[in-house]
Order: structure tokens, then C-alpha cells, then sequence
């Protein structure tokens, strides 16, 4: 073994790497002049500024594919800018922008006590501002092949998650469901294994419409031991469809070809269409301090016809100034974008949400205006 | 060594006996290889028949900048995973490797015996606190938003060098000391010993430690969600901004596939078989460089 | 025994000292004693400098790991019980996850071990040549395949293939605690959790075990077969034992990994906080890690720290487990001399 062996052996090493990682990098960059963009929506708002520039934002993962349409759409308009999101969930949302670290974040739910304060503080001398962007409906599923189309009361629902309803066959199901044959079958109720929105608005729906049955507190965690429990939006749509006799709530969107239970709204049964679910926050109660931030108590309890109770909000947090105003602009037309009409039918063509009304979107954009504008 | 001392003096009989037992565990050990080898046959099945779907020029050459829904491709991912691959392997095999060679010839005494066991140790940190762990060092220095392609890669780091040190710790320790003397015999002082002799020997197994530990952190997800961050444009530079991999791409597109599900999936499924071509390519390039240069110990 | 130099098991050897066995050429003797008084030059310090540098590199890194989760954990353990989550104290939160954690890796390794030994000896010593590259090759890449993957393999294939048998286990074995059942109707169950993860170690012990065991020095293995032994018995006084330390280096990486392995886990099982030695029912204990990957994102303030005091219980969990292995290990070889 000679000295000039072992040299072209280290040689050869760099050698392997780099011509691998240059091809990679040479493919990329006959890609980076590609942006096909299949399926994005027009023009949004009248922007007559060329922006330029970058933001990141982090939050709720529920809002993902919602950010994709809007960031996709948004980009192509402005093609020299380019925004992140970072879907590691609403707590790390919250606080990678109180720590300063993004321009912008997604949070299931509302910022509340210490952190409120906090970020707050970290917008000075601009104000906080969170507004509601994405109304997702939640769908109970359900994977009964000889039952066409199930309905709830939430007396139920609550007693068939809190196992307290043990079997398909039960009287209180079929008081819900006159004329349909039930199968003799042990209900498996499915719930999320990681700590979620959808949860705790689904918990929050239980504990406001059926107080007596449902006795758990609210809570992101699923506070029943014993049912199936698997993880993401995804996991449960798969453990509902692999089981039979199962139940699970998961974002509405995915529900695919399994059966959605229509839920008990005073004298109907209401399905987790778009439209129900945005009426319900026309119907809620805004409990926020003040004008820039928004906060929806939801109105679980709504006998309300045409509502569907069981939906998720999701908010995006932002400041009126930032040290950078070419960020401050990019953010105020970004987040104009996303409540213009064009935003969130684009956000309901590849997430399924529900638009949010003409209502609201006058009640938003004026704060959404705010944005950059002096400081 | 203590085995036990063959007994020359059997009769026939107790031959025949043995001879079956030679057979039988023969057979015991094709059988557990082929019931080791089932799942991997069903996994790479699973792999290849779905990432086929969208294994064409678009997901190789195209970014997910733009693309909502059908279409679109992976190239941002590819040259990431690449990139912060590359990084972590470089700051992995010197220490791991040099590492390794303190153990087996300098090695002496509590450091030693430190070093060995909280190797061990490391090898159970779970892969998000390897994540957090670096986005807290980093944050300490650059503040809390900073997200960089090199964290990702120190966090990798931190999950390759135990296995790296401990399979080039057995491969070096059974290197036969005669080489050693022999060498030392000729005046060849202890460094070159070590660069000369040790290593081009162990070479095979060295290789096999390091293509390892790749393979373990190349299909990572945890620890990069949180020090990387996510982003659907093309960045190649590890120490500026947000940097994408396939394995965040994957488990993305599988979490939130949006109304069009199908589409997403099948890319996830895509990258997956992607990551797996990216090791056998790397294992291979691997294998001609120990088989020109290296020699096997007999 | 100084266990960090080579050894060289030649059959004649003669013994010098314990532990270091040459052979008994005055020359070599005359040069390794040459070498050891002179200074072996300006080379020698800076390649020793750098080696010792790079061990201390390692240690201080985990050190680093230590002192950050100490630190970012401090605070729940300092807190009052009813502001963490779930309203637990600490010990009662964690309990469990520590009790999956271990139960899952024991599930891995007492499944993954032996078989792993089986396929490096496949390899190594029972496949025709050509075959075994390529089939080591082959297996290596179990390594390579993503844990997300794994994860997914585990609920739509291996999770509803053990539905049936879990099914039968549960009324025949039933009074046997680990199958109480009843059984769940989607197999993502602790059983399975353990294979999949008994599945990922496989190679990373198969490699380390195949590479030493191919290195077995002919001599010795020639020379059992010339006193007539038969190929299994060669395998078994020569090989194994030769192998034996790489066998249980390769085996304290595969535990190391199942112990911390994070997204299969989380994708796989269907968790609910309760300590059960019940394997095949939809009610499992979570492990640590996974436990972590599921509730980190969507936490914050004194839940984080929660979750990261028991990343430190793992870290522990980890040392203990490692230095109980080297005891048994230290007293095993002591047993038998050498």
C-alpha cells in the first residue's frame, strides 16, 4: 500500500460525491426555470407594487395544504418572492413568532393569557393582529358498509366516544335512526394519537352540547383511554376504513369514500358541508380584546338551521410593522390574498375549507390594510 | 478461549448425530435468513410499486414551487437531502473514524472506558432530541428563527457518529495485532501504522460503518422538521435559509394531502424510493472504491 | 484483559503478558521495544493529538445533550403537578412512556438478535460467495429505507396481517398476560410496534456481526474442520465466539435504536397512556420518543418541558440500560477467562 494509492482513494471519495451532487444541482437548475403551476387561481387583489423579497411563517399543520394553494398562487403573481411555512403544529407556531423568528404563523387556537402578552410585546411599537382564515368542518366517519347514511344526536355521539355506547345495535342509535337496520357489532371508536386542534374542537363540541354525557375536560389530547388511536388527519382515515364497526372525526376533506354521519342541529341533521360550517361562525360570538385581534367563541350549542356545529378555526398572527417594510408589504399582500375571494376559493379547491363570508372578509381587511402602512 | 475440546474418539453413531446437526442448523439458519428476509421483499415491493407512479423526468427536475395539487416535482428535495447528507457525513466519519482509532490503539485508562460506554449511550438518543438539541445551540448563537440546512446537518451528526464508531471500533479491533508488530518491526512509527496498515485493512468494514450510519439518517424526518424547516423553492446552500429533504417532503405530502390525494401520495411514495436509489447509488460507489483499493483480510 | 488491541487467536501463539498474545519472533520483540523508546516523531503526537481530540469532541457533544435537557426539563420538574398536562405529577406522566419505551425495545431485540446472528452467519459462512455480496448488500439496505416508510408498512401491511393471528392468540393463549386481548381490529398494537422495529434493527446488527464473522481468520476455522468437525460445530466453537463482542457491539446499536426510534413508533401505535403487558388490544403504553414527535408540535410553555424531561428519563433509561449490559457482559468473559 503506497503512498499514491491512498491519495487517489480520497480522490475518488470527493470525486463520487461531487459529480453526484453536481448532476443533482445541474437537473436542478434546468428545473428552477419550470414553476408549472397546475391548478392555481388568478389574479387576487390589484397589486401595482413589484415586491420582492422573503417570509417565513410556521404554525398549525391543519392550514398545510390551504398554504400551499395560497403561497402558490401568491407566488406566481409575484415571482421574485418567496414565502416558507413551516407546518410544525400551533404551539411551535406561536411561539417561533413571539420569539421573532417568522413574519407570520398559523395557530388552531387563539393566543391567550402569557402569550398574548408576549406577543404583543414582540409587534411593539405595531399592534398584534390575528384574524380567522381558515373554517375547516370536521366530519364524524364511519365504516358500516350496510348503513347508508347515519344519524346523531350529540347525546350520542358523546356516549359512542366516551364508550359508553358499546355496540352498533344499541337502542340510542337506533332512536337516532328510525327505519335503519343496525349490525350486531362491537363499535371501535378511532381518535387522534397526537395532540391536535381537531381534537380539542371536537372535545369542546362534546363537552358544550352534551354537558351531562361528555365530562372531560377540553383538551388537544384525547382525554379516553382504550379506543383506537392513531396519528394525524391521515392515520385516522386510514384506521376507520382498515376496521369495520369503526368511528373516528377527522378533517372533513379527507373523508373519501367513507360514510359522514350527519349531526343533530335542533330539529335536522346537519353534514359538515362548507356552507354549514362558515355559517357557524357568523353565528358565534367574537371575544377578542380588541380590533385587530379576533378571537370566535364557537356556538356549539347553535340550534341555528343550515349550521354545522363540529369545525375548526384556524388563525393566522401577524404585526402592523416590521423593521423590514419591504417584509411589512409583502405581508400585507400576502395576507390580503388570503382572504381575497380568489384566496380562499383556492384554499377550498385543494383543502376543503370553508370560505369565509362576505361578512367577515368586510370585518378583516380594513386590519389586513393596516399592515406596513406607517409606524 | 475456552471452547470445549472436540472429542476425536466418538463412535459412528454419535457422528451421524452431528452430521444431523450440522444439517438441521443449516437449515435453521437458511430459514431465519429467509424470515429476516420477507419484510424486506414486502417493504421494497411496497416501495417501488407505488413510487413508480411518478417516477418520470418532472419529479427529478422540478421544484413544489407554484404546484397545488397534480403535478410538480422533488428536485428541491433530492439536492437538500444530498447536500445536508453530505454535510453530516463530512463532520461524522474524521471524529467517528478517528474516534474509532483512539479506542482500538491509543486508548487507555477512564477515558477509554468513557468514551466506550457513553458511545452506547448516544446511540439511544431519540432522533427529535438529536433535532432539538441542535436548534437550541444554534439558537443560542443566531436566535430563535434561524433555520439553516447545516443544523439539520449537526443533528444528523449527532445519529451518526455512535454507529460509525462502533463498527469501525469492532472492524479495527480484529485487525490481527501481528500486522501491527510486523510493522513496527520495520520502523514504521505508530501514525503511519495506523494510516497504512490498520486502516486499508479494515477498509471493507469501514466503508460498511459508514454507508450504515448514512442509511440511518437519510430517511430521518423528526430531527429536521425542527431545525431545517420546510420551503417548496430550490436552496443548495446549507448555510443560508430553509432547506428542503425528501423525508420532510414524504411525510408532508402523506400528512396533509389536500383534496387531490392521490396525487400527493404518490409522490411521497416517490421521494421514499427516491431516498432508497440515493443509498444503493452511494452503496455501490462505495463498493468500487474498497474493491480497487482495499484488501481483504483472510 | 486489554481489550483495544487486536487480537491475534493463532493457534501456537505463545503468551508474553496478559492479554497481548504474539508471536515469539525475537525480531518483532527487538522492533516493538525500538519503537515504543523512540519518540515516533512530530506524526505520532499530532495523529495521537487528534484522535484523543476527536473522543473528546464525542464526549463533550453528549455532554452538551445532557446539559440541555437538564436544563430545558428543569422547570417541569420544579413545577406544581396541576399545571402540566393531563394534570399529572411528572413520575405519573412519564411512567408509562418509560414502560413502553423498554417494553418495545425488548420486543426488538429478542426478535431481531438472534435472527440477525443467523443472517451474518447466512452470509458469512452458509451462501455460496457470489450470492453473499450481493445479499448483504441487500439486506444493508433495510438500513436505508425511511422510518416513515417503515411506519406505513406497519399499518396498511404487517398491521392487518396480524390481525387473524392475534385474533386466535387471544382465545387460545389468552390467560397468557402478553395476549390478553381483545384483540384489535386494526393490528396497530405493541406486537407489531416491536416487529417493525425489530425489522429496522436487523440490519444495523446483521452488518456490524457479518463483517467480523467474515473476518474469522482461516486458520482457525481450517483447523477445526482438519480435526474433523462438522461445519455447524466449526461455526459454533470458532466463528461465534470469535464474533461474539462484534454480536454484542452490533446488539447495543439495535437496542440504542429502538429505544430512540421516533416516527414508526408514532405512525404505528394506538396509544393510551396505560402500563400493560398486553401486546395485541388497541390500549398500549407510548414510548418516550414517540410521545414526543406526537405532542411537541402543538405545545408549548411548561408542556414542552414536560416532554423534554422525559427525553432526559430515555437518556437515562439508555445509561442504565448500557451499563447493566456491560456488567453482564464483564462478568460472562471474566467467567470463562481468557
Amino acid at each position: 500500500m503506497n503512498h499514491k494509492e491512498s491519495r487517489v482513494r480520497t480522490k475518488d471519495w470527493l470525486l463520487a460525491i461531487g459529480s453526484s451532487a453536481v448532476l443533482a444541482l445541474g437537473g436542478a437548475a434546468c428545473g428552477d426555470a419550470d414553476s408549472d403551476a397546475s391548478g392555481s387561481t388568478g389574479n387576487g387583489g390589484s397589486e401595482e407594487v413589484a415586491l420582492s423579497g422573503e417570509i417565513a411563517g410556521a404554525g398549525a399543520s391543519s392550514q398545510e395544504a390551504a398554504k400551499e394553494a395560497w403561497i402558490a398562487g401568491f407566488q406566481e403573481q409575484h415571482p421574485d418572492v418567496t414565502i416558507s411555512y413551516d407546518p410544525v403544529g400551533s404551539g411551535g407556531g406561536r411561539e417561533q413568532f413571539i420569539a421573532g423568528g417568522t413574519q407570520f404563523g398559523g395557530t388552531d387556537s387563539p393566543l391567550e393569557g402569557q402569550e398574548l402578552r408576549d406577543a404583543k410585546d414582540r409587534c411593539a411599537p405595531g399592534e398584534l393582529i390575528q384574524i380567522p382564515v381558515y373554517i375547516s368542518p370536521i366530519a364524524v366517519v364511519y365504516n358500516l358498509p350496510e348503513v347508508e347514511q347515519l344519524q346523531l344526536s350529540p347525546e350520542t355521539l358523546a356516549g359512542i366516544f366516551n364508550q359508553d355506547i358499546t355496540n352498533w345495535n344499541d337502542p340510542a342509535i337506533a332512536a337516532d335512526n328510525p327505519g335503519v337496520e343496525l349490525p350486531d357489532l362491537r363499535i371501535t371508536p378511532v381518535n387522534r394519537s397526537d395532540e391536535s386542534g381537531t381534537t380539542e374542537n371536537f372535545t369542546d363540541y362534546l363537552s358544550k352540547a352534551a354537558p351531562d354525557v361528555w365530562t372531560h375536560e377540553v383538551d388537544g389530547n384525547w382525554p379516553v383511554e382504550g379506543g383506537e388511536a392513531a396519528q394525524g388527519t391521515s392515520g385516522v382515515i386510514e384506521a376507520v376504513t382498515a376496521g369495520e364497526g369503526t368511528i373516528g372525526y377527522a378533517d372533513a376533506s379527507q373523508a373519501g369514500d367513507l360514510g359522514v354521519a350527519l349531526i343533530q342541529v335542533g330539529d335536522e341533521y346537519v353534514g359538515p358541508t362548507p356552507q354549514a360550517a362558515a355559517a357557524i361562525l357568523d353565528n358565534s360570538e367574537e371575544v377578542a380584546p380588541d380590533d385587530s385581534i379576533f378571537a370566535y367563541e364557537l356556538d356549539r350549542e347553535t340550534e341555528a338551521s343550515g349550521t354545522y356545529p363540529i369545525v375548526l378555526v384556524s388563525y393566522e398572527i401577524a404585526c402592523t410593522a416590521y423593521e423590514d417594510q419591504a417584509q411589512a408589504d409583502i405581508v400585507r399582500e400576502f395576507l390580503r390574498y388570503v382572504i381575497s375571494p380568489e384566496g380562499q376559493r383556492a384554499a377550498a379547491q385543494n383543502a376543503g375549507s370553508a370560505p369565509i363570508s362576505e361578512a367577515l372578509r368586510a370585518q378583516v381587511e380594513p386590519v389586513v390594510d393596516a399592515i406596513g402602512a406607517g409606524s | 478461549m475456552s471452547a470445549p475440546p472436540l472429542d476425536l474418539t466418538a463412535a459412528a453413531g454419535d457422528l451421524r448425530l452431528r452430521r444431523i446437526k450440522d444439517r438441521a442448523a443449516t437449515a435453521a439458519i437458511a430459514a431465519a435468513f429467509a424470515v429476516a428476509v420477507a419484510p424486506l421483499v414486502s417493504l421494497l415491493y411496497e416501495v417501488t410499486s407505488r413510487g413508480l407512479a411518478r417516477f418520470d423526468a418532472a419529479f427529478f427536475t422540478e421544484t413544489a414551487r407554484g404546484v397545488v395539487g397534480e403535478g410538480g416535482g422533488a428536485a428541491h428535495a433530492i439536492v437538500g437531502t444530498l447536500v445536508i447528507t453530505g454535510v453530516a457525513t463530512l463532520i461524522s466519519v474524521p471524529i467517528g473514524i478517528l474516534a474509532a482509532i483512539y479506542l482500538t490503539e491509543y486508548g487507555n485508562g477512564r477515558l477509554r472506558r468513557a468514551l466506550t460506554f457513553f458511545v452506547d449511550v448516544m446511540t439511544g438518543i431519540p432522533s427529535i432530541v438529536a433535532g432539538l438539541f441542535a436548534f437550541a445551540v444554534f439558537a443560542l448563537i443566531f436566535g430563535p428563527g434561524i433555520r439553516l440546512g447545516v443544523m439539520g446537518a449537526v443533528a444528523l451528526s449527532v445519529l451518526m457518529i455512535p454507529i460509525v464508531v462502533r463498527a469501525s471500533e469492532e472492524v479495527l479491533k480484529v485487525v490481527p495485532q501481528s500486522l501491527r508488530e510486523a510493522s513496527y518491526a520495520l520502523g514504521v512509527p505508530k501514525w503511519r501504522t495506523i494510516t497504512k496498515v490498520v486502516l486499508p485493512t479494515a477498509l471493507a468494514g469501514l466503508v460498511t460503518g459508514v454507508m450504515l450510519a448514512v442509511a440511518r439518517i437519510i430517511g430521518e424526518t423528526a430531527p429536521l422538521l425542527v431545525t431545517t424547516g420546510v420551503i417548496d423553492s430550490m436552496n443548495a446552500n446549507p448555510f443560508e435559509g430553509r432547506m428542503q429533504n425528501l423525508a420532510v417532503y414524504a411525510f408532508n405530502e402523506y400528512r396533509n394531502p389536500g383534496v387531490m390525494k392521490e396525487a400527493a401520495f404518490d409522490r411521497a411514495w416517490a421521494a421514499a424510493l427516491a431516498l432508497l436509489l440515493i443509498v444503493m447509488l452511494l452503496s455501490l460507489i462505495a463498493r468500487v472504491i474498497y474493491r480497487r483499493h482495499g484488501t481483504e483480510l483472510r | 484483559m486489554r481489550s483495544g488491541r487486536g487480537r491475534d487467536r493463532s493457534p501456537v501463539a505463545g503468551r508474553r503478558s496478559p492479554g497481548r498474545v504474539t508471536t515469539s519472533s525475537s525480531v518483532e520483540r527487538a522492533g516493538a521495544l525500538a519503537v515504543r523508546r523512540r519518540a515516533g516523531g512530530a506524526g505520532d503526537v499530532v495523529f495521537r493529538r487528534l484522535s484523543t481530540g476527536a473522543a473528546l469532541t464525542i464526549l463533550i457533544v453528549l455532554a452538551g445533550v445532557a446539559v440541555f435537557l437538564a436544563a430545558e426539563a428543569l422547570p417541569a420538574i420544579t413545577a406544581d403537578p396541576a399545571e402540566l398536562p393531563e394534570g399529572k405529577s411528572l413520575v405519573e406522566y412519564i411512567a408509562p412512556l418509560a414502560f413502553g419505551t423498554v417494553l418495545a425495545a425488548l420486543i426488538a431485540v429478542v426478535v431481531a438478535v438472534p435472527l440477525a446472528a443467523a443472517v451474518a452467519l447466512f452470509i458469512s459462512h452458509v451462501a455460496p460467495r457470489r450470492l453473499a455480496l450481493t445479499l448483504g448488500y441487500v439486506v444493508d439496505l433495510l438500513a436505508a429505507i425511511p422510518s416513515i416508510v417503515y411506519g406505513l408498512w406497519g399499518i396498511f401491511v404487517l398491521g392487518p396481517a396480524s390481525v387473524g393471528a392475534t385474533e386466535w392468540l387471544a382465545e387460545n393463549l389468552g390467560f397468557i398476560p402478553f395476549f390478553e386481548g381483545p384483540a384489535s381490529a386494526t393490528g396497530r398494537t405493541m406486537l407489531v410496534a416491536g416487529l417493525v422495529l425489530a425489522v429496522m434493527i436487523l440490519p444495523i446488527v446483521s452488518a456490524v456481526a457479518r463483517e467480523v464473522f467474515a473476518q474469522t481468520p482461516r486458520r482457525l476455522q481450517e483447523g477445526a474442520l482438519a480435526l474433523g468437525a462438522t461445519r455447524w460445530e466449526m461455526i459454533r466453537m470458532v466463528v461465534l465466539p470469535f464474533g461474539r463482542s462484534a454480536l454484542i457491539s452490533g446488539a447495543m446499536l439495535g437496542l440504542g435504536r429502538a429505544l430512540g426510534e421516533t416516527m414508526a413508533v408514532t405512525i404505528i401505535l394506538s396509544v393510551s397512556g396505560v402500563i400493560t403487558l398486553n401486546l395485541i388490544s388497541s390500549a398500549n403504553p407510548s414510548t418516550i420518543a414517540a410521545n414526543i414527535a406526537l405532542d411537541f408540535p402543538e405545545s408549548s410553555g411548561l408542556a414542552i418541558n414536560a416532554l423534554i424531561a422525559s427525553g432526559l428519563v430515555l437518556f437515562a433509561i439508555t445509561l442504565v440500560v448500557n451499563m447493566a449490559a456491560r456488567a453482564v457482559i464483564a462478568r460472562r468473559a471474566n467467567g470463562e477467562g481468557s
